[in-house]
C-alpha cells in the first residue's frame, strides 16, 4: 500500500518535471543576457529579448496584487471571524463559482467596464482581469487560514480589552501569516500564466511600457505571439520565455516558504 | 486599589441551554475569591459573564446586573471593549501571542490601546513583569518569542499582559491547571501578593487551593450558586448538605 502511494505521489509531480525538462531543452538554447534586457528585434532579424515582457508582467501582476490584495485578505478574514451566517454562506458560495469560472470571462468583463468606455487597451484592464482571479483564491486560503488560528488567542485579545477589529487585524492575521501569504503566492503563481484575460485586456506591446492607461506587453502574450508565428527563432524565443516563466513561479514559491519557515520554526522552539 | 463586584440575578445562556440559574454574588474588594463546583456548573460562564467575554460566543446570551462602582456593566451603551479593560482575564491555558516577544505581549494591551512609542512603554512593562513576578527570569531576553517560555513562565505572562492596562478586577479562570506544582505554587504567592492592589476572582478545581488562598468562596452545582461564605466556614463548616458532599470528596 505504501509503495502504492510512493508511486501516486511520485507520478503528481511528473508532469511538472517533465515539462520543465522539455522547456529546459527546447528553451535553454534561446537563454542569453540580451534575453532579459532587450526589446523584441523587428520581424526578420534575429536575436532580441523579451525584457519589456517581463517588466509589463511584473507591472500587470502587481496591478492585480493592489487592487484584489486588500479586498481577498479583509473579506477572508471577514468571512472566518463573522459571526452572521448567511452572508458568509453566500460571499462563500460566489467566491467558489468566482473560482471556477473561465478566466477569459474576467477577460471580458474587464473589456467591458475599462477597454470600451476608454477605447482602448490597457495595463490597468489587464490588471483588473487578474486582480478578479486572484481575489476568489486569496479570499478562500486567508479564510481557511484564520480559521486555523486558535480561538483562544481571539479571546486573549478581547479579554485585554482589544476592539474585535484590533484582534482580527493585529493579532489573527499576524498569527495566519504564513498559510496567508502561501495562498497568496498560489493565487499570483496562478495569474501570472493567464494568457486567455490579457488578450483583449493588455493587449501586448512589442515596446516598453508607455504608461498604465496603454496597452502593455506581458509574458504569457509574448509567447502565444511567438508561438503561433511562422518564425523558428521566435518559436525558440516562445520556449524560453515560458522557461523564465516558470522559473519565476518557482522562485516565488521558494521564497515564501523560505520567508514563512524561520516563523514556523521560531514558534515550536 | 481594586474594585467590589455586586452581580444580580444573573442568567446566561448557550443557545436555549440555561447554563446560569439567576445568581447572586457579592465580590469583596482586595480579597480573592473563589469559585468552586463540579465540572459544567457554569463556573467558567459565570466570569466570563463578568467581564462581557460569554456574549463573544455564538448563540449566548446574559440577563440580570453585574454593578461595579455602581455602575452597571450591562446597562444600554456600554461598551464590552471598556469593560474588559477594567476586567482583566487570565485563561486556563496559557495563551500568550505567538507572533509577538516577550516585551510585545506585555505590551500589547496598550500598545494596541492607546500608547504607541515604544520609550512609554518600557516602564509600565517592567511594572506588569515585576508584578507578575517574571521580571528576573525574562529581563534579559525580552525580546525572544513569548512561546519560548516554560509553561509557567508563558502563564505569568499572561498575568503580565492582563496587569499592563491596570484592571480593577482581574478574572482567573483554572490559571493552574495546566500547570506543575511548582509553578503552581509560584501563582498561588503571586495571587496572595497581587490582592494587595486589585480584586481577584479565581474558577479553580483543586480544593485545596481554594482552601489556601481566599477569602470568600462560591459552590456553584447544575447553574446554581448554592452556598456563598467566607471560605474558612465553607470548609470547616458548609451550611449545604451538597457543599458538604463536593468539598469532601463525595462527588463531583
Amino acid at each position: 500500500m505504501s509503495g502504492l502511494t510512493f508511486a501516486a505521489a511520485v507520478l503528481a509531480i511528473c508532469p511538472l518535471l517533465l515539462i520543465f525538462g522539455f522547456l529546459l531543452y527546447q528553451g535553454a538554447s534561446a537563454l542569453n543576457w540580451d534575453f532579459f534586457v532587450h526589446l523584441p528585434k523587428p520581424v526578420g532579424e534575429a536575436g532580441g529579448g523579451v525584457a519589456n515582457a517581463i517588466v509589463g508582467s511584473l507591472i500587470v501582476i502587481g496591478l492585480a496584487v493592489a487592487l484584489g490584495l486588500p479586498v481577498g485578505i479583509l473579506g477572508g478574514v471577514y468571512l472566518a471571524e463573522s459571526r452572521d451566517r448567511r452572508l458568509p454562506w453566500l460571499l462563500r458560495f460566489v467566491a467558489d463559482v468566482m473560482n471556477g469560472v473561465p478566466s477569459i470571462v474576467f477577460g471580458i468583463f474587464a473589456y467591458t467596464v475599462v477597454v470600451l468606455p476608454m477605447r482602448r487597451f490597457s495595463a490597468l484592464a489587464g490588471g483588473l482581469a487578474l486582480g478578479l482571479i486572484l481575489i476568489p483564491i486569496v479570499l478562500r486560503t486567508t479564510e481557511e487560514m484564520v480559521r486555523l488560528v486558535p480561538n483562544a488567542l481571539r479571546e486573549a485579545g478581547l479579554g485585554l480589552g482589544l476592539p474585535q477589529w484590533k484582534v482580527s487585524l493585529r493579532i489573527v492575521i499576524p498569527a495566519a501569516r504564513a498559510g496567508i501569504i502561501t495562498g497568496i503566492v498560489v493565487a499570483v503563481a496562478r495569474i501570472a500564466g493567464e494568457t486567455a484575460p490579457l488578450l483583449f485586456t493588455a493587449l501586448g506591446n512589442r515596446f516598453w511600457h508607455q504608461g498604465l492607461d496603454q496597452p502593455i506587453a506581458a509574458l504569457p502574450l509574448q509567447i502565444y505571439a511567438y508561438a503561433i508565428a511562422p518564425y523558428d527563432d521566435w518559436h525558440r524565443q516562445a520556449w524560453a520565455g515560458a522557461l523564465v516563466l516558470i522559473t519565476l513561479v518557482f522562485l516565488a514559491s521558494l521564497a515564501a516558504r523560505v520567508a514563512t519557515r524561520d516563523r514556523a520554526i521560531a514558534r515550536l522552539r | 486599589m481594586g474594585d467590589g463586584l455586586y452581580v444580580k440575578g444573573l442568567r446566561a445562556w448557550f443557545g436555549d441551554r440555561l447554563i446560569l440559574k439567576g445568581v447572586d454574588l457579592t465580590v469583596a474588594p482586595n480579597a480573592v475569591t473563589a469559585i468552586i463546583g463540579p465540572s459544567g456548573c457554569g463556573k467558567s460562564t459565570f466570569i466570563r459573564c463578568v467581564n462581557r467575554m460569554h456574549e463573544t460566543v455564538p448563540g449566548a446570551r446574559v440577563s440580570g446586573q453585574v454593578l461595579l462602582n455602581s455602575e452597571d456593566l450591562y446597562a444600554p451603551g456600554v461598551d464590552p471593549v471598556q469593560v474588559r479593560r477594567r476586567i482583566g482575564m487570565v485563561f486556563q491555558k496559557p495563551n500568550p501571542f505567538p507572533t509577538m516577544s516577550v516585551f510585545d505581549n506585555v505590551a500589547a494591551g496598550l500598545r494596541l490601546g492607546s500608547i504607541r512609542r515604544k520609550a512609554h512603554l518600557h516602564e509600565p512593562v517592567e511594572r506588569a513583569l515585576r508584578h507578575a513576578a517574571l521580571w528576573d527570569e525574562v529581563k534579559d531576553e525580552l525580546d525572544k518569542s513569548g512561546v519560548s517560555l516554560s509553561g509557567g513562565q508563558q502563564q505569568r505572562l499572561c498575568i503580565a499582559r492582563a496587569l499592563a492596562v491596570d484592571p480593577q478586577i482581574l478574572l482567573m479562570d483554572e490559571p493552574c491547571s495546566a500547570l506543575d506544582p511548582i509553578a503552581t505554587a509560584k501563582i498561588e504567592e503571586l495571587i496572595h501578593d497581587l490582592k494587595k492592589e486589585l480584586t481577584i476572582v479565581i474558577v479553580t478545581h483543586n480544593m485545596q487551593q481554594a482552601a489556601r488562598m481566599s477569602e470568600w468562596t462560591g459552590f456553584f452545582l447544575l447553574g446554581e450558586l448554592v452556598e456563598f461564605g467566607v471560605t474558612k466556614d465553607m470548609f470547616t463548616t458548609p451550611g449545604d448538605k451538597r457543599t458538604e458532599d463536593y468539598i469532601t470528596g463525595r462527588f463531583g
